[in-house]
């Protein structure tokens, strides 16, 4: 059994969406992850956010590379085109589909494997070309495929099934992330939906490259005493500093925050991102101030978790090259062939 | 007695002197005389210091293949001086910078000796030290004008037009010019026996390289994203796609540009953009060299079982590992035709000329998209980064994009359900639709794992090993499609088959051969896998040789691959060390085979004096 089709049928007070849809619409295939993994938590909340959203359900580009996590596209957004590709290189990937076309919604699925490790150079270089999309890692440090290996981003000293402790440093992606140029930087935990929903919400509404390190953690091999990505260790150990929640344009403002513990940031759709600060010192748009903070947590054991960094105003890959607002996949012969007169000059020009 | 337009010369420099834009405009000058000419630029790995050479070919007859000896050295380079020497035919000259005395061991009786002070031409003309090594250059340049008898109005606007914009440098140039001009026409014998004269040979052709034209072409087959990673000798080839595109793809009205260039972070990363560009519906290439090839090859892999068009130029150089990565090879054949792991091909194509590379750099596109697989072009360093002589380049206006099978919207409408895999037309390419086409119809998910005609996953046996079976039939389709053999038979027992750049000498190791009694049908293999006319060219020939530039003839084994063919029917005529094959390799090595075994010739003389 590899493939199982949902059934469409769904509850007839299912609530409804702007577009007339609910959030079955915005489901895929039934996962063949284990009972348990954080990963399907992280597709439910894909789901729920993209139907809350009302976004058209067919208008996204998914792109993962090799792993569980690399499955997960199949498991939500069924009427959209999925592309499963090779280990580590789903950013390569989810570059050219973006370049191809800046209007679909591109979604890019990846886990600490292919994204810390065999992937490692190209998550660097999706970040400072600001691909404008949502790049989510469902990380829980280790290679459950293969039956539970290290991965890189699994602490120093946190034990495998087994009791074996890991050996070497853990790469930290937010931190990566904050220093190559991501826009939107957020970690949350798959267990924590309340707080991952806005977050994927907001994220698919930032226009730049919006990066979520999402702490899932792995039932089968990585969810024992002595690690730190079960569901145990993280929610003792994690604390989020700003929370977000994404007010749709016409949803009156009807809950006022301390002013300065609260900031709103206008998003392109028109809604508004709320920031609520849990941390009064905190400022999510100061990018060093940001690392210092989640680097410091990390020595303490801690998990910084919410919406790290926010940059509304940076510009994405497609402004950066200065492309065409129409999409370079709809351009036709007349906008892209220069015509025999023009190579009459490019001929002159090489005699 | 005087030759005219008929000789070779080589210009021994240092990489980094300043060297390139004099050599440049010297064959560049001939060609605008009407003289065809092809360039060689030898260079090493280097950025300074290291020594470098340029070769110019001059041939009224058209001859444009490298051929062995050299007639003319203008040997600027101390630490080559004595190999330099080594290189000249009796009875060529040496042009030299005889500030100092030549070592007596450098002397040779049999060549001429052509001394210019240049060193002491510029030294008080020019107080700048830097600028005095530069116009060393231009010195011989005007020196050369005068011995060669090239028409100094051409190569004096080749000057003004050199240094457009930089007009401050116009008359200090064209003064170093006149300096070498009016001592060689003061103290040597002006012109030399070897000279040249204006001819209309040239025609109407262009000078260009193949890697520029490649660009040009993917922009007019509507190519709009480029990724890359710099590798030489490819890495003209993106530049040229930049810099072209900057006039020829830009929205006259916003500003906007039609076109998306990124250059990655390695070769890997440069083909998965252009994969995930190709499956989210745009024209998208790559160009790379050997190394590039192997980063690329998982990639590949997918692509030609996702099922995803995609286009790879590759600027062969000789391997293996970094090899000679300066130096010219054809090869990548097998490498490239059975890239990536399990049972995977792809179709090539084998350009030959500029003019060529343009119409492929087009053509290619076209194909990914009807084939729905990456086709690899292979190109080499002699074609990609030299100037060639070319036939202008032309498009017809008419022709529309094969943009191959895709579901619009309304297509998706009239279908009852979309199978992504299934041969609706017996061809073995399915339809495809790109991403957001239509709301409840056409989506569906791209992997690298087996799957049904549906697109869906599975491991069943029966439906791997029927989609494995269906991508052979696309390979049928493929052989229908990529270029044609281009063939010239007479009816003669024996024929020589050649690709890619074994083109350019082949013409004068033909008419060397015919003077020895050697007469060949030719066959020139411009795609795989081979169609019909291939298989009919070999089944037709008692005598097969197969001219390349590899060591284990690798054009043989594709063609003893794919057409079932007996190895001992070809006889390879090889050449592998690094610079292109010349007419004379070709000529020996066919001659030596008749020779040695005792194959007549003689009433093939017949037939030609008949």
């Amino acid at each position: 059994m590899t493939f199982v089709a949902k059934p469409r049928t769904h509850h007839p007070l299912l609530q409804v969406n702007d577009l007339g849809l609910t959030r079955r619409d915005y489901e895929g295939s039934v996962s063949t992850l284990c009972a348990g993994c954080g990963h399907d938590s992280v597709s439910a909340a894909v789901v729920q956010a993209c139907a809350e959203l009302a976004l058209p359900p067919h208008k996204f580009a998914k792109v993962s590379g090799i792993g569980c996590s690399s499955k997960t596209p199949s498991y939500f957004l069924g009427n959209s085109h999925g592309f499963n590709s090779v280990h580590g290189r789903m950013p390569s990937v989810a570059t050219g589909a973006n370049l191809a076309n800046r209007e679909l919604y591109c979604i890019g699925v990846s886990g600490d494997g292919d994204s810390a490790s065999i992937g490692i150079g190209q998550f660097a270089h999706i970040v400072r070309r600001r691909i404008n999309m949502l790049y989510l890692v469902d990380n829980n440090g280790t290679y459950g495929l293969t039956k539970g290996q290290f991965s890189a981003t699994n602490d120093r000293g946190s034990t495998s099934k087994k009791g074996v402790p890991n050996l070497y440093e853990p790469i930290d992606m937010i931190s990566m992330a904050l220093q190559i140029g991501a826009s939107f930087v957020a970690r949350s935990f798959s267990g924590d939906k309340r707080q991952l929903v806005p977050l994927i919400k907001a994220g698919l509404l930032h226009e730049g490259f919006a990066f979520i390190d999402v702490i899932s953690p792995c039932v089968a091999f990585n969810n024992h005493n002595g690690s730190t990505k079960s569901y145990d260790y993280i929610r003792a150990h994690s604390g989020s500093v700003v929370d977000a929640d994404l007010i749709a344009p016409h949803d009156e403002i009807t809950v006022d925050y301390d002013p300065g513990a609260s900031e709103d940031v206008d998003m392109p759709d028109g809604s508004t991102l709320r920031l609520r600060k849990l941390a009064h010192d905190y400022n999510p748009h100061d990018r060093v101030q940001a690392l210092h903070y989640v680097q410091r947590a990390q020595e303490e054991g801690e998990f910084v978790t919410g919406l790290l960094y926010v940059d509304p105003t940076a510009s994405d890959c497609h402004e950066i090259l200065g492309t065409t607002q129409t999409p370079l996949n709809a351009l036709g012969e007349d906008e892209l062939c220069p015509g025999n007169a023009a190579l009459e000059g490019v001929n002159a020009s090489f005699r | 007695m005087t030759t005219y337009n008929d000789f070779v010369i080589r210009f021994a420099n240092v990489n980094g002197s300043g060297s390139a834009s004099a050599n440049g405009m010297f064959a560049k000058a001939l060609f605008r005389m009407g003289i065809p000419v092809a360039t060689r630029n030898i260079f090493p790995s280097n950025i300074e210091g290291l020594p470098t050479w340029f070769e110019v070919r001059v041939s009224e007859r058209g001859y444009l293949g490298r051929r062995e000896g050299i007639d003319i050295m203008v040997a600027m380079n101390a630490e080559t001086f004595e190999e330099d020497i080594a290189s000249i035919v009796p009875g060529g000259y040496l042009v030299y910078d005889n500030s100092k005395e030549l070592r007596p061991n450098f002397r040779r009786d049999d060549i001429n000796l052509v001394g210019i002070p240049i060193s002491q031409l510029v030294l008080p003309e020019f107080p700048n030290p830097k600028h005095r090594a530069l116009f060393k250059n231009i010195v011989y340049l005007g020196a050369l004008s005068a011995l060669l008898h090239i028409d100094f109005e051409i190569i004096k606007g080749m000057v003004s037009a050199q240094f457009k914009g930089k007009d401050e440098l116009i008359a200090p140039n064209i003064h170093a010019m006149e300096l070498g001009r009016s001592y060689a026409r003061e103290y040597l014998e002006c012109p030399l026996p070897i000279q040249v004269r204006h001819s209309d040979a040239v025609g109407d052709r262009i000078m260009i390289d193949g890697n520029a034209a490649a660009a040009i072409g993917a922009i007019y087959g509507g190519a709009t994203v480029c990724a890359w990673y710099p590798i030489t000798p490819s890495t003209s080839l993106a530049e040229a796609f930049e810099q072209h595109c900057a006039r020829l793809r830009v929205d006259p009205e916003t500003g906007e540009r039609r076109y998306a260039i990124i250059q990655a972070e390695d070769e890997l990363a440069a083909m998965g953009i252009v994969i995930g560009a190709g499956w989210n519906g745009a024209r998208s290439f790559t160009a790379t060299s050997g190394p590039g090839v192997s980063l690329m090859t998982e990639f590949l892999g997918l692509a030609y079982f996702a099922e995803i068009p995609a286009v790879l130029w590759d600027i062969q150089r000789a391997g293996p590992s970094t090899g000679m990565p300066t130096r010219t090879q054809q090869g990548d054949l097998v490498s490239s035709a059975y890239a990536s792991h399990g049972d995977t091909r792809h179709p090539l194509m084998f350009p030959s000329t500029p003019r060529e590379c343009f119409e492929f750099g087009a053509d290619a596109l076209d194909l990914a998209d009807r084939l729905q697989t990456p086709i690899i072009v292979m190109s080499d360093l002699e074609l990609g980064m030299n100037d060639n002589l070319s036939e202008p380049f032309t498009w017809d206006d008419s022709r529309r994009y094969d943009r191959g099978k895709v579901l619009t919207e309304e297509d998706l409408d009239d279908v009852e359900r979309f199978s992504r895999y299934l041969d609706v037309d017996g061809d073995g390419v399915g339809y495809r639709t790109l991403p957001g086409t239509h709301a409840e119809k056409g989506a569906f998910f791209t992997r690298g794992t087996s799957r049904d005609e549906h697109a869906t996953y599975t491991e069943q046996p029966e439906h791997y090993i029927k989609n494995m079976d269906r991508l052979l039939l696309k390979w049928e389709t493929a052989r229908q499609l990529v270029p044609k053999a281009e063939i010239e038979a007479h009816g003669r027992r024996a024929g020589i088959l050649y690709y890619g750049t074994t083109a350019a000498p082949m013409q004068e190791a033909l008419d060397r051969l015919a003077e020895d009694g050697v007469q060949l049908d030719t066959m020139r293999i411009r795609g795989f896998p081979f169609g019909n006319e291939v298989r009919e060219f070999i089944d037709s020939h008692e005598i097969l040789f197969l001219a390349e530039q590899n060591r284990d003839a690798q054009m043989k084994s594709l063609l003893v691959n794919d057409l079932e063919l007996d190895p001992a029917s070809i006889i390879p005529v090889l050449y592998y060390g690094g610079f292109s094959i010349s007419a004379d390799t070709i000529h020996q090595q066919v001659l030596d085979y008749y020779v040695g075994n005792n194959l007549p010739r003689l009433d093939e003389v017949q037939e030609v004096s008949s």
